[in-house]
């Protein structure tokens, strides 16, 4: 069996785990009740997917740094996985923001610039698509990676920097100890299924990105116009 | 592999770009995302970037205040909240500690609403004095606690607490 399949595996174990604990074991929230629990998966999303970008972002500099399509498959294999955590993550904040806030979703600047990192990230997503040719969409996006990535530390300081209707950070002080274990077992389950997922997505990017090269001149993009008579 | 064309130097592959130009692209790219950070994060903001005001901002917007459409953020006043059931009106004074404001929300309120709690509300001041708002947003803080001993699950549920 390939590394990552055990990786996925301790992963999915961890977040059975982390969240039996966090939904049975662990008690409900003083204020929200059982609406609480939603934090042992909202914030391990969050972490993770900030984490995710870091990848990207580190697989953008070695895909510019090297040249080599490993890096490359890297930033596609990421970024993928990075939008959907941030979506997931947008998507678990409405849930939980209704019945505590009282709304799905406000003009708060943590949730704006969330909005804007999953924008951001959907549009290295959207600019690896509409290029076809290897060499250049690997640099066009390994640059518009970076840029985008200027969006995960804004987004982590947002708390700070402004005033939210989003709590700021929490820590071990302000998390009772019987919630601290299920939000850190549930995030390391979470951390290593998208490790799993990174690395399934990267064989295939690799792929395709190495058949390709095998044939420059007629990427799959190009052909598959020629396929459908569009091409003129 | 396929064989470079004859015109184009053989580590430049077919359409790209050398290493060397790959590399100013590089410290080009992180160059400006550094800046960017950089500049987002030591321009003070704090004129243009507003969530919500607090009490003292709103009265200290004088009559610019009135009719806007703002979003008023504070405390709950202690011993202030009055729900009205029937009405489906509420009325609270929110405070930053140092200026007041009274608030009329229509419609339920979040369960979590309480004396003492943290709130944000969208809408208008009127000449009276009254903030008039359909939007009421509970802020919930970073801190996560068990309930304490001898609280009933069902409590937490209790809709404007302790004014049954």
């Amino acid at each position: 069996m390939k590394w990552e399949n055990w990786v996925g595996l301790l992963g999915l174990a961890l977040i059975t785990v982390g969240h039996y604990q966090g939904l049975f074991v662990a008690p409900p929230e003083a204020m929200m009740g059982d609406v609480g629990r939603i934090l042992y998966a909202h914030v391990p999303t969050a972490w993770v997917a900030l984490v995710v970008y870091l990848v990207a972002f580190v697989a953008a500099v070695g895909s510019l740094g090297t040249g080599r399509r490993g890096w490359d498959a890297m930033v596609e294999s990421a970024v993928e996985v990075g939008v959907v955590l941030n979506l997931l993550l947008l998507f678990q904040g409405a849930v939980w923001a209704k019945p505590t806030w009282g709304v799905f979703w406000t003009w708060d600047p943590r949730l704006t610039t969330t909005a804007i990192m999953a924008v951001s990230f959907i549009g290295v997503l959207v600019l690896r698509a509409m290029l076809t040719r290897p060499a250049q969409r690997a640099v066009a996006s390994a640059v518009y990676t970076i840029f985008a990535f200027v969006s995960v530390p804004v987004v982590y300081f947002s708390v700070k920097w402004w005033k939210t209707l989003h709590q700021p950070f929490s820590s071990p002080e302000t998390v009772d100890s019987p919630m601290v274990t299920p939000l850190r077992v549930a995030a390391f389950g979470m951390l290593f299924l998208a490790v799993f997922f990174m690395a399934r997505r990267w064989r295939l990017a690799y792929a395709k990105l190495s058949r390709e090269d095998e044939a420059p001149d007629l990427p799959p993009a190009a052909a598959a116009i020629q396929l459908e008579g569009g091409g003129s | 592999m396929s064989e470079p064309t004859p015109s184009s130097p053989a580590a430049t592959p077919p359409g790209g770009l050398s290493a060397r130009q790959r590399r100013t692209f590089l410290v080009g790219s992180v160059l400006v995302a550094l800046l960017a950070l950089g500049g987002i994060a030591s321009v003070d903001m704090s004129e243009n970037l507003v969530y919500f005001w607090e009490p003292r901002e709103l009265y200290a917007a004088g009559d610019d205040a009135y009719g806007a459409q703002i979003r008023l953020g504070g405390l709950v006043k202690e011993g202030t909240l009055q729900w009205d059931e029937g009405a489906q009106e509420l009325k609270m004074v929110v405070t930053d500690g140092q200026a007041d404001v009274t608030v009329h929300a229509t419609g339920a309120p979040p369960q979590m609403l309480r004396e003492g709690i943290g709130v944000v509300v969208e809408g208008t001041m009127t000449k009276e004095g009254v903030f008039k708002t359909d939007r009421l947003m509970v802020k919930h803080s970073n801190e996560y606690r068990a309930p304490q001993e001898g609280v009933e699950t069902k409590e937490l549920y209790k809709t404007v607490e302790g004014l049954e």
